[in-house]
């Protein structure tokens, strides 16, 4: 009832294969996209700043990872060194070359970390499954080890952090200290809108068929012509690239520097793992609702119960997010184990068919 | 879809003398037989009569110690089955190996893959050359579920299917390819009678209309005896007949084989 399609053909194969061939649904992506971009008028810096702003990193990551690990099926534990790679290169590439755009070298900073997510990526040929994630693990390792050791990557700062010089766009800051939450917020925005939809192209075109073929049955994908090490080497380097990006605007847009060498560390690649696990492997909508429910409910806890009036101490705040945390995360995986993606297409169905059970 | 150079009834592949062992076990024996362009050729034997370790190797799959295949006039090295579908050879399986996650209609694209050539930065933006070619590939595709009369379930994931429509829709997918050699491992397999008969109306078209050599294994004499021009018995990895469904039918090894020996 809230959702007919009727009367909508598609004349054309173009037509059909559009991401969104129904036209509420294109109405409702434009909306939001809409929603995204006017959202600083109504709402603090703060919020933009710690919500907003994390939740964009976090889903721009997730998506690099749902690349690798749900279209092709490779399990990943190297996501935080990835993302460190871009965020260092991305440094040392703006100290270096000054006088380009940010914007630029936080793109250029993605070509880095792929070409070490491939060469991370090379064991994938022969091992599957936990034994790649543990193959991926030395990644993280070794990379975090990097970045502690290796005193040229933070231009030999006494203290070990880095701190993220100002770079301006048409003469506004958009990185560094004088950048506003709202520049920050804006521009990475665009860049997630950006990245979103070439993923969604790269997934629904030959690449992402190959991709899924590997990741469903390699044997008959073998068959089909399809070369094993290239595809997953392939899905390696993007998935690494978005990583990487990822990473870059994450020191750049959003810590800013200081604490960032800890940042990448082995809890952020769990993280961005257990965000498309719940929100959807295979699903470029389950990176965003994943990071959604990992970023967003313990702010949302913290912040927001004391707001509504709830009396709730920080210290039995913190403790209760992990608590209900913990039991949402169970409950969605028990309701669907397919993920929230999974979750809001069912409820779509539904909906298109409601009063009607099918 | 035309062999380079070889006309009907020209050999278009050539098993010689091939075994091949998994440690001490034999499962194939100093095996010749070979296929000719056009043709429909079966594979019977019983259980464990090393059918489809035979197709595996013809597949590249699995490589035998000893003798040789030659495919086109040329005698193979050791390769990969990506090779072997690059030179037109494709493939169903005895348990469906479709892609599960995927739609009936992402699973038969999946078989132009080797068709499709639009560069890595087309592919980005999905307009231009990316674009054009999908759409080509997308009518090509749309023929072949015409043909399969499968465009009811052209949405639908794969996983969802009965097996009858996904044994369908891994025909669909091997033809997609446009092979020239196509290996069908127990197409019928699991089947009741009518869907059989669709897949048995399916085979026959594939091989007048368009053309394509056929290779394959089936339990159902029936079947078989009907639908091939001539068939090759395996019996414990050795061959023991070879010829027309008539001559292999009379043959007494071969009913000894089936029917099982008096002591």
């Amino acid at each position: 009832m809230l959702y007919r399609e009727a009367g909508q053909f598609k004349t054309t194969y173009e037509a059909d294969m559009a991401v969104f061939p129904i036209r509420q649904d294109r109405i409702g992506l434009g909306l939001i996209i809409l929603a995204a971009f006017l959202l600083p008028l109504f709402s603090s810096d703060f919020f933009i700043g710690t919500v907003m702003v994390p939740f964009l990193v976090f889903s721009l990551a997730a998506i690099g990872l749902n690349l690798l690990t749900g279209y092709t099926g490779l399990l990943s534990l190297g996501t935080g060194a990835f993302m460190g790679v871009g965020a260092y290169a991305c440094y040392k590439l703006t100290i270096a070359f000054p006088e380009v755009n940010v914007l630029i070298w936080i793109v250029a900073s993605g070509f880095f970390s792929a070409a070490v997510g491939v060469l991370f990526g090379l064991p994938s040929l022969r091992i599957k499954g936990f034994y790649l994630a543990v193959a991926t693990l030395a990644a993280q390792f070794v990379l975090e080890w990097c970045v502690v050791r290796i005193p040229w990557l933070y231009n030999y700062s006494s203290s070990g952090s880095i701190d993220v010089p100002t770079r301006t766009l048409f003469d506004i800051a958009i990185t560094g200290p004088q950048a506003t939450p709202t520049t920050r917020y804006l521009v990475l925005l665009s860049i997630v809108v950006i990245f979103t939809w070439i993923a969604s192209n790269i997934v629904r075109g030959r690449i992402g068929r190959m991709w899924m073929a590997i990741r469903d049955m390699d044997i008959a994908a073998e068959l089909m012509g399809i070369r094993p090490l290239q595809t997953k080497l392939l899905a390696f380097a993007v998935s690494s690239f978005y990583c990487g990006v990822a990473g870059a605007v994450m020191m750049f847009l959003w810590y800013g520097g200081g604490e960032a060498k800890d940042a990448f560390n082995i809890n952020l690649s769990f993280n961005i793992l257990f965000m498309i696990i719940i929100g959807g492997l295979g699903a470029l909508l389950g990176a965003f609702l994943g990071a959604g429910l990992l970023h967003l409910v313990p702010i949302f806890l913290k912040f927001g119960l004391p707001a509504l009036g709830v009396p709730i101490g920080g210290e039995t705040a913190e403790h209760w997010t992990h608590i209900i945390i913990g039991m949402l995360i169970i409950f969605f995986l028990i309701v669907e184990p397919h993920g929230l993606a999974r979750l809001w297409s069912i409820t779509k169905q539904k909906l298109r068919m409601w009063p009607f059970p099918y | 879809m035309s062999g380079a150079g070889l006309g009907k009834g020209d050999e278009l592949l050539k098993v010689e003398n091939v075994s091949l062992r998994f440690g001490g076990v034999k499962a194939i024996t100093d095996v010749s037989f070979d296929i000719r362009k056009g043709e429909i050729r079966a594979i019977i034997g019983p259980n464990g009569a090393g059918k489809t370790s035979m197709l595996n190797c013809i597949n590249g799959f699995y490589h035998p110690q000893e003798g040789a295949i030659t495919y086109k006039g040329i005698k193979r090295g050791r390769m990969r089955p990506y090779v072997a579908a690059s030179q037109g050879i494709a493939r169903t399986f005895q348990n469906v190996a479709l892609f599960k996650g995927m739609t009936t209609l992402d699973n038969i694209m999946v078989g132009r893959t080797l068709k499709m050539s639009s560069p890595f930065f087309w592919q980005l933006w999905r307009h231009g050359p990316a674009m054009r070619e999908e759409v080509e590939h997308r009518r090509f595709v749309e023929e072949i579920i015409d043909f399969l009369e499968i465009e009811h379930i052209r949405k639908v994931p794969v996983g969802k299917l009965p097996y009858g429509l996904q044994k369908r829709v891994e025909l669909g997918r091997a033809l997609a390819m446009q092979p020239e050699l196509l290996l069908l491992d127990e197409p019928m397999a699991g089947m009741n009678l009518e869907e059989k008969e669709d897949m048995c109306r399916f085979i026959l078209d594939v091989s007048s209309q368009y053309g394509t050599t056929i290779a394959l294994i089936e339990h159902d004499i029936g079947v078989v005896m009907d639908l091939s021009d001539r068939v090759v018995v395996l019996e414990y990895g050795r061959k023991i007949a070879d010829g027309t469904p008539d001559v292999v039918k009379a043959d007494q090894k071969v009913i000894d084989a089936y029917l099982g020996v008096g002591h």
